[in-house]
């Protein structure tokens, strides 16, 4: 392979993408319960969109949707103009941190280079070109001196950062990140979002579910609010809505006047166990 | 004795050496499927394949047919009622798998009791002859260990995605669920082609255990396979001497080295060593 060809995907004109992503009354869900319900949206190339939520709410399960590793039940899902899967080799998806074995024996520049294997094709090994990709991806993470490491020697962050180079690795045109910025610090989270802005503005589209309200507002160019269905998609700011937000949280979210607004969540990981309706309150939103 | 007289002394017999060369095939070929199971979560599939198999093989002697073929019918069969049974009857997986391998190990032992003249067999079966292998047995073996190694070999860049993040595979683009039916279908072939050395009841610590060992010293998913299958083929060696020798039970033999190599690197190793004086990352978490 050339290697201006393994650019090929950045220098595509952007004229020729009217929707990357496109549902139309999309019902979908597991056995016989339905996850989300006549679900319609529309995401232009190069936007930067937030999909926010309660727990359960559907939110990673529109990324398996569009991913194609969900087949609606019924409605339309078009996805870089063909059926979800279709273009698989241009759709990099990031699971969810709990998603993965961090006990496996794999490392940091192994994980990386699994994203040069749907470009690779079945029994070919990667080549000069996938290692370059694979090491320009480790450096925009900064992660390049990780790279012979064990995943689970890895902080949080650290992780995070790991599985954003194997999405920038794929060199796709869609991104599907579950949680890519959940449990980081606040330096992480920055860099994270840093380089997810410079991707979308190379045209690059990205939709990644977040449980963090004020980096939805303040790092994203568009928000689409899910809770079993969807309640509304517009511009980011509108995550500081606060009738928006009790629609979508069923009111147990509450903004603290001052600072702009501070969140508070009643709706972390760890109350999943916890009696439902039960008032309970955090400090803060993280 | 001089040493070079207490290796070759036992070569002297054909059985010793077709012994050697079947618990070297079969040893590699456990160790490099068993990094599979252990990292895929099959020990328990493993054990009921194996014993699953044993009506086929019992009806295979009854009717003079290949003991291979009977005990791949089994195993087939067996594998699609757990999965009809699982899916009809909203049972737990693992609850499946224990009521059907047990109930198809009961039918063989019912049908090889029917056979007054050869019950004293069983034991055969049950805890397998490596030193009883014949020419014929051995070429089967060699033949079959040798496609199931290649096809790893040639698909091991995808079997690594597709084990270690199933969901980035299929997104990707990659045949997930194929590669998982492959898998099944390979370590179905390891089992059956293994019971004759080592039996039904200790396949499993076959495929676990040099895999498990190697888990324990190694970072990464290639060289895993590699020190899984150097082990095991060591563990064969100095298990057959010692079955010669002390005149104990070969297959027996084996499994216990292998299972002091995993005690030695469970105290000793780097990764998860008991003694090991690295911080180890659950503390590093706390």
């Amino acid at each position: 392979m050339r290697t201006d060809a393994a650019f090929g995907a950045t220098t595509r004109p952007l004229v020729a993408r009217g929707s990357d992503v496109s549902l139309e009354g999309v019902s979908v869900g597991y056995g016989q319960r339905p996850a989300l319900t006549d679900v319609s949206l529309t995401v232009r190339p190069g936007s930067l969109l937030a999909v926010i939520g309660p727990n359960g709410a559907g939110k990673s399960t529109l990324l398996k949707l569009i991913a194609g590793l969900l087949k609606p039940w019924s409605g339309s899902v078009t996805v870089l103009g063909g059926p979800p899967g279709s273009a698989a080799r241009r759709v990099a998806y990031l699971p969810q941190a709990e998603a993965v074995d961090w006990e496996f024996p794999v490392t940091v520049e192994e994980v990386v280079a699994m994203g040069r294997y749907g470009r690779l094709g079945i029994g070919r090994q990667p080549g000069a070109v996938d290692r370059e990709r694979v090491q320009a991806a480790l450096e925009t993470v900064g992660m390049a001196d990780a790279a012979g490491r064990q995943i689970g020697a890895l902080s949080g962050g650290q992780r995070r950062r790991v599985f954003l180079a194997r999405a920038l690795a794929a060199e796709p045109d869609l991104y599907l990140l579950d949680e890519p910025v959940t449990g980081v610090d606040a330096r992480t989270q920055e860099d994270l979002m840093d380089v997810l802005e410079a991707e979308a503005r190379n045209g690059k589209t990205v939709i990644a579910t977040t449980h963090d309200l004020i980096c939805a507002a303040q790092r994203f160019h568009q928000a689409a609010f899910v809770n079993g269905r969807l309640v509304a998609q517009g511009p980011a700011d509108l995550v500081l809505d606060q009738r928006l937000l009790s629609e979508t949280y069923g009111g147990h979210v509450l903004i603290l006047p001052g600072d702009g607004g501070r969140l508070v969540l009643d709706d972390a990981h760890h109350h999943d166990q916890a009696p439902g309706g039960e008032p309970h309150y955090h400090d803060e939103a993280r | 004795m001089d040493p070079i007289g207490f290796l070759a002394d036992p070569l002297a017999f054909r059985f010793m050496q077709y012994g050697l060369v079947a618990a070297l095939l079969v040893g590699v070929l456990c160790a490099v499927m068993g990094t599979f199971v252990v990292l895929k979560g099959l020990a328990f599939i493993g054990d009921a394949v194996s014993h699953a198999t044993f009506p086929g093989l019992v009806i295979a002697y009854l009717v003079g047919a290949p003991l291979y073929i009977g005990g791949a019918i089994a195993a087939v069969l067996v594998s699609i009622a757990i999965g009809v049974v699982s899916r009809r009857g909203r049972l737990r997986f693992d609850t499946s798998v224990g009521v059907l391998f047990a109930g198809s190990f009961a039918f063989g032992i019912l049908l090889f009791s029917t056979i007054k003249n050869y019950v004293a067999d069983l034991i055969g079966y049950l805890i397998g002859n490596v030193l009883g292998i014949g020419i014929g047995d051995l070429a089967q073996l060699a033949i079959l260990g040798a496609i199931v190694l290649a096809v790893v070999l040639f698909l091991r860049k995808e079997l690594l995605f597709a084990t270690f993040d199933p969901m980035g595979a299929a997104a990707s683009g990659l045949p997930v669920a194929a590669l998982e039916y492959l898998l099944l279908a390979l370590l179905g072939v390891t089992i059956v082609v293994s019971i004759q050395a080592v039996g039904i009841i200790m396949v499993v610590a076959m495929l676990v255990t040099p895999a498990a060992t190697a888990q324990l010293i190694v970072v990464r998913f290639g060289q895993m396979m590699v020190v899984a299958s150097v082990l095991a083929a060591t563990a064969a060696v100095i298990g057959l001497y010692a079955s010669f020798y002390l005149n104990v039970a070969s297959g027996a033999s084996i499994v216990l080295v292998e299972t002091l190599f995993f005690v030695i690197a469970l105290v000793f190793g780097p990764r998860t060593g008991l003694l090991s004086r690295t911080p180890g990352r659950r503390s590093a978490l706390a």
